[in-house]
């Protein structure tokens, strides 16, 4: 069976999906938020490196790169931020981060 | 110049006294305003003697400024000066500048004196500018500048709520009177085109029966205006129906009530009456009702008065019956003897209510005769004035004669000019005041009695229960020690009403009532050319002329019976008709009837006005509706806001969803 564009585009609208409910259905731990943000931006390359090699535009492939760097500092920062938050507040549970109720 | 001192002079104390009260002290603002009052007392008795005794015959029009110029209506402030004015003068003047005077002794202890006193002085250029109006606009200020003085003095205690409840009261049922006066005032300009008295009296002999459309039908339109000028007078001189106010009026100090509420302000309805005499005179019907009206009030008044325990209350409820006497004798036309009785009624009913305040003073502030007696050793001088002033009332005089105290000279007058008058309102009053005489005399000595002769204590078994509420009393304690003879302040102005009250009536008969009417009065009064009830009033019967001096002895007789031989026979009388004992202690159940009547629905019509009216349909769907509303929605929108973020990024997918649905397909 050929491998073609229509399975890695499913394949990265598994990963969407997956990372989309891991962000709405988690009620536990903040972290795990962070790793379905990378799942969504890993699908987003995905889709972008398939369509590059489909028609031969290395264009998406660079911008694939740029996304990799982007994620990776986005996710040190995160990750600061996480730990930054948990000495404040002794917590990085879902249900404990609601300053924004009204 | 001496005219605008008479009427500024009082507005001047006022403004002193009111306005730099702090800097001048008690004892400056007293004589402030009673030196002022002095001057214009003065300056009265000369304008009195000039104009009445003067040969000028019209009357002095001394123009102060312009008021309102709109259109036809064209009102100036102006003092009008003829004899009417005149007598007004001398007796609104004389009484206030005596009662400021005993003020200072009665008010000594009072922290607030040079408020009262401010006042009093406030009162005495109101009621100066009611009698020497020139149009009937003005008098309607000065109108209601002494009802505004009159609530402010009777609530002069504020601490005390009957004192507000009081002034309230008198204030609400004047206003009742008042507004038949407006609408008299109203037709009237509507009638002559003028409110200025010279018009109006011009044209009014041309509206004679001319009919006007109210309420669905023709009525006479002279009539109905004297009528809604009358309810004005009855508003304000207390006459039945409208009475209700006087009695609780007493809860003011005790000069305010003499100068007030026996000698001035309530006559501003009979002086009102005479100096539209021109108008009532064209109109029989309206006559025959301030007769009708006055005879039922000097009966009625001097039957609750037989039973009233508070000595002002006798003494306020005799002011309306006596008032109930000027009434009739206007309305028999004879307007010159109205005004001759207010003019004594002013001298002897003041000398009874500042006697009444002195004996107050002396019982520490008690007014319940129950509680005196045997004061005639303690306080002889005081004594000897109240005996004066109650000769005076009851009418004492030389029979057949003009010969008497002021009360027997004016009020036998009165009588026998309601016998000379023809028709059956005439006849009614006649029997009326010949009956009234008698209890006149009978609850005057009752007064008289109970609180000088005797011992002490001699009536106290009626005072049952609670005994120490004195109505007075503000400050200071009950006392039932001996009774101390009052400072000199307050006897002095005694000592002067009690000259009046003896000579008054003698002295000024002839000109008022006698042969010298035309040279005392000149145009002041209308007189129509049929008009011989003084002359006839001369020609009555001798028993008719005997009539109020054998009621007046009948009523002593009585009077020394219940409460001096058989001191046990009053309380078996009562006892004997309770029905007819509580009819006339509870002032023939007029309070109640008009709780029931008026006040009742009133509070509930505004209590519905208020929960219903305003606070469930306009507050409801009004301000408080929107905004009970606006809460509900933002509650709710604030529901949204959990501050989850997976709720947030929920809310986004949904929306970048439906987003690309739209636009795809």
């Amino acid at each position: 069976m050929d491998i073609g564009l229509t399975h890695y585009l499913v394949l990265s609208a598994i990963l969407f999906t997956i990372g989309v409910a891991g962000i709405i259905l988690n009620h536990k731990n903040i972290i795990v938020i962070l790793m379905s943000v990378e799942l969504i931006l890993l699908s987003v390359n995905i889709n972008l490196v398939a369509f590059s090699t489909q028609s031969g535009d290395l264009t998406g492939q660079v911008f694939a790169l740029f996304i990799l760097t982007v994620a990776a500092a986005e996710a040190a920062i995160g990750l600061a931020i996480l730990v930054a938050f948990y000495r404040n507040r002794g917590s990085i549970a879902v249900e404990d981060i609601n300053a924004l109720k009204g | 110049m001496k005219y605008e001192l008479i009427v500024f002079l009082p507005l001047v104390g006022f403004l002193v006294a009111g306005l730099f009260r702090q800097q001048l002290g008690p004892r400056n603002a007293e004589w402030v305003t009673t030196g002022l009052l002095g001057a214009s007392f003065l300056l009265s008795w000369v304008a009195f003697f000039q104009v009445t005794f003067g040969s000028q015959e019209q009357a002095i029009i001394v123009p102060v400024a312009n008021w309102i110029t709109s259109g036809k209506l064209d009102i100036a402030w102006a003092l009008r000066i003829d004899s009417l004015t005149a007598v007004m003068l001398v007796v609104v003047t004389t009484v206030s500048f005596l009662v400021h005077w005993y003020s200072i002794g009665y008010m000594h202890e009072d922290p607030h004196r040079q408020r009262f006193f401010a006042y009093l002085s406030l009162f005495t250029f109101a009621m100066l500018m009611l009698v020497t109006a020139d149009n009937l606009v003005q008098m309607f200020f000065g109108w209601e500048g002494v009802g505004l003085a009159s609530y402010l003095l009777i609530g002069f205690w504020y601490e005390k709520p009957s004192a507000n409840a009081a002034a309230i009261k008198a204030f609400v049922v004047n206003r009742v009177g008042d507004f038949g006066f407006a609408l008299g005032i109203f037709m009237i300009f509507v009638l002559t085109g003028s409110v200025s008295y010279d018009q109006v009296f011009a044209a009014a002999p041309g509206l004679v029966g001319k009919t006007i459309h109210a309420f669905g039908m023709e009525a006479d339109a002279l009539t109905l205006t004297c009528l809604l000028l009358f309810m004005g007078a009855m508003g304000k001189s207390a006459q039945f129906l409208l009475h209700t106010w006087l009695p609780d009026a007493m809860e003011g100090p005790t000069p305010v009530s003499a100068l007030i509420h026996a000698a001035t302000m309530v006559t501003a309805g009979v002086f009102m009456v005479a100096r539209l005499s021109p108008l009532f005179d064209l109109s029989p019907t309206a006559l025959h009702f301030v007769t009708v009206v006055g005879a039922t009030t000097a009966i009625f008044a001097a039957t609750v008065g037989l039973v009233q325990n508070d000595i002002k209350r006798v003494i306020a409820y005799s002011t309306c019956s006596q008032l109930g006497y000027m009434f009739v004798a206007l309305g028999v036309g004879g307007y010159g003897l109205g005004i001759f009785h207010l003019f004594t009624h002013a001298f002897f009913k003041a000398l009874l209510f500042l006697g009444a305040g002195s004996v107050i003073h002396a019982m520490h502030h008690e007014q319940d005769m129950r509680a005196m007696g045997g004061l005639r050793k303690e306080i002889p001088y005081t004594f000897w004035m109240m005996t004066i002033g109650t000769l005076a009332l009851t009418g004492v005089g030389i029979p057949l004669t003009s010969i008497g105290f002021a009360g027997y000279v004016s009020k036998d007058a009165i009588i026998e000019a309601a016998f000379a008058a023809d028709g059956g309102a005439a006849r009614y009053a006649f029997i009326c005041v010949v009956l009234a005489a008698g209890l006149t005399s009978f609850y005057s000595w009752r007064l008289v009695f109970m609180t000088f002769f005797g011992e002490r204590g001699d009536w106290a078994h009626g005072l049952s229960k609670a005994h120490g509420h004195g109505h007075d009393d503000h400050g200071h304690g009950h006392g039932h020690g001996a009774a101390h003879e009052s400072p000199l302040s307050m006897l002095i102005p005694l000592g002067v009403l009690a000259f009046g009250a003896v000579v008054a009536g003698v002295a000024f008969r002839n000109g008022f009532i006698g042969a010298g009417f035309e040279g005392f009065w000149k145009h002041a009064l209308f007189l129509s050319k049929d008009n011989h009830l003084l002359e006839e009033m001369e020609h009555v019967p001798a028993l008719v002329s005997l009539a109020p001096t054998i009621m007046m002895l009948g009523g002593l007789a009585v009077a020394y019976q219940m409460y001096i031989v058989d001191k046990a026979k009053p309380a078996a009388l009562a006892r004997a008709l309770p029905w007819l004992y509580q009819f006339l202690l509870n002032k023939w159940y007029f309070d109640e009837l008009y709780d029931y009547l008026f006040v009742k629905p009133a509070f509930a019509i505004g209590r519905a006005f208020w929960k219903t009216g305003d606070g469930a349909t306009i507050d409801g769907f009004g301000p408080d509706g929107i905004s009970a509303r606006v809460l509900d929605i933002s509650r709710n929108a604030v529901r949204l806001q959990t501050g989850f973020i997976y709720h947030y990024a929920f809310a986004m997918l949904i929306g970048v969803a439906a987003l690309a649905t739209w636009y795809l397909f």
